[in-house]
């Protein structure tokens, strides 16, 4: 049991440190361009989508510090240090919960 | 997959906060009276792999770009339950500290890939699999079947989602006021990506980790009983 929880974490990782390939994926997602990508598209920005859109700034938009520029090695450090963060708060926060829930 | 602010008028987003919150109540009630000491490490495991494995952005020809989720197998190996919960964590800390996904969506998200997915792949995978020894390879394929028909059915749920929002809100003169385009482009926008890119690589992942977990110890996962379960159950029978 617990050979198997080392090798999964071993996994992740893994994971975190090839997490940079993600980056290298360029191109748009249908249904998550930002205001301007889809004024490219239509000509215009839905007034609804344009509201809503700036409701919430993220503290690391997209994975990255804002204003952090456009070097390539900066963005792989970033995206790592998101990882870690995501690995840290997720994996935190239900064996936190899990331990005080769980049974025998 | 990630649905961001503005694309969902208010009548979708409210309806599936709506959904949502009692369906995260009874998950979370399911979790504290089912959950063993033993599966804590791997539900903390799923959560943090979901995160990971969603950053992990493919392209697909076509120029379009996505992720798998990882949702199918944390659906199979702890139940779709759990994996609500598992999922749910990650999505919600996406949307608030990275902006990937909404604040207005993270019901909408959570009920995609946290709800759609862990439990259309638990079913399929039990579907496929049923009468088999627990070790069986079907169970494999079964898995790789689960991961890559759950991710192209949560697609085609946000491309219905993304499609109504025409309909719903729009100007008098017509002009839409969220998400434009309409379900025909939508739906099939969404699930194309998906079967022909995406979602081969759920079903690599769903199948990769549950051989591993196959091959090590069964008893983890969900609906599998422990050795001694199995042991206490053959005695009572033969007493």
């Amino acid at each position: 049991m617990d050979k198997i929880i080392k090798n999964l974490a071993i996994g992740l990782v893994a994971l975190i440190i090839l997490a940079p390939l993600g980056l290298l994926a360029v191109g748009e997602t249908f249904g998550e361009w930002g205001p301007e990508e889809v004024k490219e598209k239509l000509g215009f920005v839905p007034p609804g989508l344009e509201q809503l859109s700036s409701l919430w700034s993220a503290p690391m938009p997209d994975y990255a510090l804002p204003e952090q520029g456009d070097s390539m090695s900066t963005a792989a450090m970033t995206y790592i240090l998101s990882a870690v963060i995501g690995v840290i708060v997720c994996g935190g926060l239900l064996y936190f919960i899990g331990k005080k829930v769980a049974k025998d | 997959m990630h649905i961001p602010d503005g694309y969902l008028g208010p009548y979708t987003y409210i309806a599936l906060w709506i959904i949502m919150i009692p369906i995260w109540y009874y998950a979370g009630r399911k979790l504290s009276t089912e959950l063993k000491s033993r599966q804590v490490p791997l539900l903390a495991l799923a959560a943090a792999f979901s995160f990971v494995i969603m950053m992990f952005n493919v392209p697909i020809p076509g120029g379009s770009t996505g992720h798998a989720v990882g949702a199918a197998i944390i659906g199979i190996v702890l139940g779709p339950w759990a994996a609500v919960i598992a999922i749910s964590v990650a999505l919600v800390l996406q949307a608030l500290m990275f902006g990937d996904g909404g604040i207005t969506a993270i019901a909408a998200n959570c009920f995609n890939m946290a709800v759609v997915m862990p439990f259309v792949a638990y079913y399929v995978y039990k579907l496929i699999s049923a009468g088999t020894d627990v070790a069986s390879s079907r169970r494999v394929i079964a898995a790789a079947i689960a991961g890559y028909i759950s991710l192209a059915i949560a697609a085609a749920v946000t491309g219905f989602e993304f499609g109504i929002q025409p309909m719903l809100h729009h100007t008098a003169e017509g002009v839409p006021l969220y998400m434009p385009y309409s379900l025909g482009v939508t739906v099939p926008a969404m699930v194309l990506e998906h079967v022909f890119g995406f979602s081969i690589l759920e079903a690599l992942i769903t199948a990769l980790i549950f051989a591993y977990i196959q091959r090590t110890d069964t008893t983890l996962l969900y609906g599998e009983k422990s050795a001694t379960q199995k042991m206490k159950k053959k005695n009572t029978s033969t007493a």
